[in-house]
């Protein structure tokens, strides 16, 4: 298996845990990834919001420079993933989207035939290497640590291509498959709040409250995401939101750490030593060696 | 002179051409009296008129006249489509004593002028038109139509109320009625209810009587668990071969005593009871309901002891004593009946709600389907008519969500046309059965029917709480400490305007009415079709809803649609009267147009056989040629066009008919 792959902005930003934990399981795995040589944004962010275009043109370029490789992409970071799906399926739609961006890639002597399937690692996990091969390869079983599982809203709404718009399952799946048990948590797909904390600071922090105090409710003793937005979000206002409600401390990981820490990998290579709400006395208590 | 047929020698061509105005409707567009003039001049055309009203009976009368005063022996008219009037021409034709199939009809109204502007344009391509029909009518030869007798027994598949219904109407008409049911029991969904809307009249009061009326009539053979396998033949004369599923017990000597059931050595039950829908167990001897019919236990291999390891006490045996109904070593068995009709009433199933995990059903224990709640509300069902949660607390307040699994793109995008209703008579019985709040959720309240509009007022005065909009999600997030174990059920509000959550104790989902799992399995042994949605296929929507394109198959209740029990019934009736009307004609006339092959030029290469849709096609083993059997042919023309030595031929299709067609459109004069 190899793939064309997307860091984005975030993995090289405040998500580097996710890279350095996402690149461990898949060599763990040996699936191969090579970095997408020359990537720029993928047009998520305010692009978005600012004009659409240009935000379809920026993925356009990424798909492209995919495409001439033929190699399929895996985008961890849930932004890009919905940006790059997102871009495919306008141009498919929309005749118009689609000259623009083939115009402007033709400018820069490129072109996209929309020949790129677009993953995320969760959906390549799950069906290109299985459960099974998974389990088989665990060196650490996380002890039955109670996770709950927090997927937010965009790898799988609108376009659920490997999982259940509403009630996905495929992290609670690969996480049970290490070891870990899963608390039931019904707002798995709900509103981190996204970038409400930098502009309405009261609903981001109540949002962050309702999916921080739900997992304390079932006893998670840690909260496992797929998207750094939703990371960052959960993990940076703990105290914040706990002086509007109450205090809730938990910590909140990348699923990729909690897998990577499965397969073996060391904690201060998967990012754990980054963590703001360190995770390192839940898996002492359980006897989970995380060196 | 007379030819085979008996009709007298057409002798030299003389054709009549009639050009109906239609009213306005073809006249406003095409030059009609231009067209009559061109066709004068057309070879081997002795008259040629245009007329207001071809159809009507002094149209008709134009042309028996002039068959009999200018000698014609060919007749063409151009007017509508010949699905509506090409048997009034043949008549009339038949009536002035010339072969029928010497006409020819040119479509100038579907074909032309309801889809032109351009009058002249329009008129242009009449010409062509009648051209072309001209040079194909002199081609044509005389044929007769088919005379077929009709086996008067008929077979009613699926034993739900529609199928039930269809089965007595039959057999109370003297009629021998073969009625085939998959499951132990016959009675459907029907036979689950409690009560039924608009009137609360009680399902088993109103449904038992008719099924026991159908166990004891001496012109039904019943035939439960058991299923078709296969249908050859053509209407009036189909042989079917059903399937017996082993019940492990011989019916003859059973006499639904029970005892068998209270002596198993599994005092309590053990597999989920599916005539409850896994509410309860059941033993592994049971019968489905106490008014099953016919009265017969079943044995379930899957959970039974005996079957499992052989070592059972057989405690069943001792109880059934001398009676010996039981016979572990049952196989299945088939039979082969002969029939002349078919009526399908395979029904319909429920939406699974798990494709729609909003609703939490299956995540959360206390969502419970529409049709469960019907079984907890029935007084032999598995809480004995109590409606209690899973922990068997009364709840104190429920949430109905209409259109789950319907008028949703997701899913299912029809209306089920039933939930409403049915939402609606639950709510009546959960609330008189344990005074909850009872909210209903709905997209539009859909109510039309006698006594239906009527009902749902009542509901309003009873207190019941519509809420109208479709709910985003149930889920047991408690965002208030009143929520706090309860599930709640988020939805806009479209009428006042803002997003509610409301608590409740339990959720039951109204599922929409699907198609049968099976559905395409079945169509296809019965050679109709199936919308796109997978519903049987009427032959007309609105003038032949319980007939089907497949002659002799007939449909009724909700496999053709979702349907209520009174729709079902009507149905049914309707179904069992045309079944009757062919019946008793005592013989089925068809068309002529069956395709033959010719000896001589077939090489015996069999790629004919595998393409007749209607099995038609025999391989003659010691002429080593394929054979047309003119019984089963359909006129199809399938292997026609696909014979690689062209010499297979068909009726009024055959190939100079054709070339003359297409030459005559071509040709311009």
């Amino acid at each position: 298996m190899k793939f064309a792959y997307y860091p984005g902005c975030s993995l090289r930003g405040t998500g580097r845990a996710y890279e350095e934990s996402l690149l461990a399981v898949f060599r763990a795995l040996d699936i191969e990834l090579e970095e997408l040589d020359d990537w720029n944004c993928c047009g998520a962010t305010t692009y978005m919001s600012v004009d659409e275009l240009t935000s379809y043109a920026l993925a356009g370029r990424n798909l492209a420079l995919a495409e001439r490789k033929r190699q399929d992409i895996v985008a961890p970071c849930a932004a890009c993933y919905l940006v790059l799906n997102k871009t495919q399926h306008y141009m498919e739609d929309y005749p118009e989207i689609k000259l623009t961006v083939t115009r402007a890639l033709a400018a820069i002597g490129l072109t996209y035939d929309n020949h790129v399937r677009v993953r995320h690692p969760l959906d390549i996990l799950l069906n290109d290497v299985g459960l099974k091969a998974i389990a088989a390869k665990v060196k650490r079983p996380l002890k039955g640590l109670k996770v709950a599982p927090y997927y937010g809203c965009q790898i799988v709404r609108p376009y659920s291509t490997f999982d259940d718009q509403r009630n996905p399952t495929s992290m609670d799946r690969l996480l049970e498959a290490c070891g870990a048990k899963m608390v039931h948590y019904s707002l798995k797909t709900r509103c981190c709040g996204g970038s409400q904390k930098g502009t309405l600071p009261e609903i981001g922090l109540d949002l962050i409250h309702y999916l921080l105090s739900e997992a304390h409710k079932y006893g998670a003793e840690a909260i496992a995401t797929v998207c750094p937005l939703c990371q960052f979000n959960l993990e940076s206002f703990q105290k914040e939101s706990g002086d509007r409600h109450h205090p809730i401390s938990i910590p909140v990981v990348y699923f990729s750490q909690l897998l990577a820490l499965a397969l073996g990998a060391p904690a201060n290579k998967i990012g754990l030593q980054r963590s703001l709400v360190p995770i390192g006395s839940v898996l002492a208590e359980k006897e989970i060696a995380y060196a | 002179m007379r030819d085979l047929h008996g009709w007298p020698d057409p002798g030299p061509i003389r054709i009549g051409v009639y050009v109906c105005h239609c009213g306005a409707n073809i006249a406003g567009t095409v030059d009609v009296r231009a067209i009559s003039e061109y066709a004068a001049s057309l070879p081997g055309v002795a008259v040629s008129r245009d007329y207001k009203y071809m159809c009507s009976d002094p149209g008709q009368a134009l042309i028996k006249d002039d068959i009999a005063s200018h000698d014609l022996n060919r007749v063409v008219v151009a007017s509508c489509s010949p699905l509506l009037h090409e048997l009034t021409f043949r008549r009339a034709l038949n009536a002035a004593g010339i072969n029928p199939f010497f006409l020819q009809m040119v479509n100038i109204r579907e074909h032309v002028s309801w889809v032109h502007l351009d009058k002249r344009a329009a008129t242009e391509k009449t010409q062509a038109l009648i051209r072309a029909a001209v040079r194909r009518v002199s081609l044509h030869k005389p044929l007769q139509k088919r005379r077929v007798p009709i086996n008067p027994n008929v077979l009613v598949v699926g034993g739900g109320i529609a199928g039930i219904h269809a089965a007595l109407t039959l057999a109370d008409a003297g009629k021998q009625v073969h009625l085939v049911e998959r499951e132990p029991t016959i009675g459907g969904h029907m036979a689950m209810f409690d009560k039924t809307f608009p009137t609360l009249d009680c399902a088993a009061c109103i449904l038992t009587p008719k099924m026991t009326a159908v166990g004891s009539h001496p012109n039904i053979a019943l035939r439960t668990y058991s299923e078709v396998v296969q249908v050859d033949g053509y209407i009036g004369n189909y042989k079917v071969k059903i399937k017996r599923k082993p019940r492990y017990i011989i019916d003859e000597l059973c006499l639904g005593c029970q005892e068998c059931i209270a002596a198993c050595v599994y005092k309590e039950g053990k597999a989920p009871d599916e005539f409850n829908l896994g509410l309860s167990k059941r033993k592994p001897v049971y019968l489905p309901f106490p008014q099953a019919v016919p009265q017969k236990v079943v044995i379930d291999p899957e959970t039974c002891i005996e079957f499992k390891s052989g070592k059972c006490k057989k405690t069943c045996i001792e109880a059934c004593g001398e009676r010996k109904a039981i016979d572990f070593k049952q196989k299945e068995t088939f039979e082969e009946i002969e029939v002349g009709a078919i009526i399908l009433a395979t029904g319909f199933k429920t939406f699974a709600p798990v494709r729609n995990p909003n609703c939490g059903y299956g995540r959360y224990q206390n969502v419970y389907t529409s049709l469960e709640v019907e079984r907890l509300i029935n007084a032999s069902g598995p809480t004995s008519g109590e409606v209690v949660l899973r922990d068997g607390k009364r709840p104190h307040s429920v949430g109905i969500i209409h259109c789950v699994g319907s008028r949703d793109a997701n899913t299912n995008r029809w209306c089920s046309k039933v939930c409403c209703m049915y939402s609606l008579k639950l709510a009546h019985l959960v609330k008189e059965r344990t005074g909850a709040e009872v909210f209903n959720f709905y997209i539009d309240m859909r109510t039309p029917g006698k006594g239906y509009e009527e009902f749902y007022d009542r509901l309003l005065d009873e207190g019941v709480h519509f809420v109208r909009g479709r709910v985003a999600e149930v889920s047991d997030w408690a965002v208030h400490p009143s929520e706090e174990g309860k599930l709640v059920i988020r939805a806009e509000d479209t009428l006042a305007g803002f997003v509610r959550r409301i608590p409740v104790d339990m959720v039951i989902l109204s599922v929409g009415l699907e198609p049968q799992a099976d559905a395409q399995d079945v169509r296809r042994l019965f050679n109709i079709s199936c919308s796109s949605e997978g519903w049987f296929l009427e032959r007309h929507p609105k003038l032949a809803p319980v007939s089907t394109f497949t002659e002799g198959v007939f449909i009724a209740g909700a496999c053709q649609g979702p349907k209520d029990i009174p729709e079902s019934v009507a149905q049914a009736g309707a179904a069992a009267a045309e079944a009757l009307a062919l019946i008793d004609a005592q013989f089925v006339e068809m068309e002529p147009y069956t395709a033959s092959v010719l000896e001589e030029e077939c090489s015996g290469c069999k790629s004919c056989i595998p393409l007749c849709p209607y099995q038609a096609i025999a391989f003659l083993e010691d002429k080593k040629k394929a054979s047309v059997n003119e019984v089963l042919c359909k006129g199809c023309g399938t292997c026609v066009a696909g014979c690689p030595s062209g010499s297979i031929q068909q009726n009024f299709f055959e190939d100079e008919e054709i070339f003359a067609e297409i030459e005559g459109v071509l040709s311009y004069a």
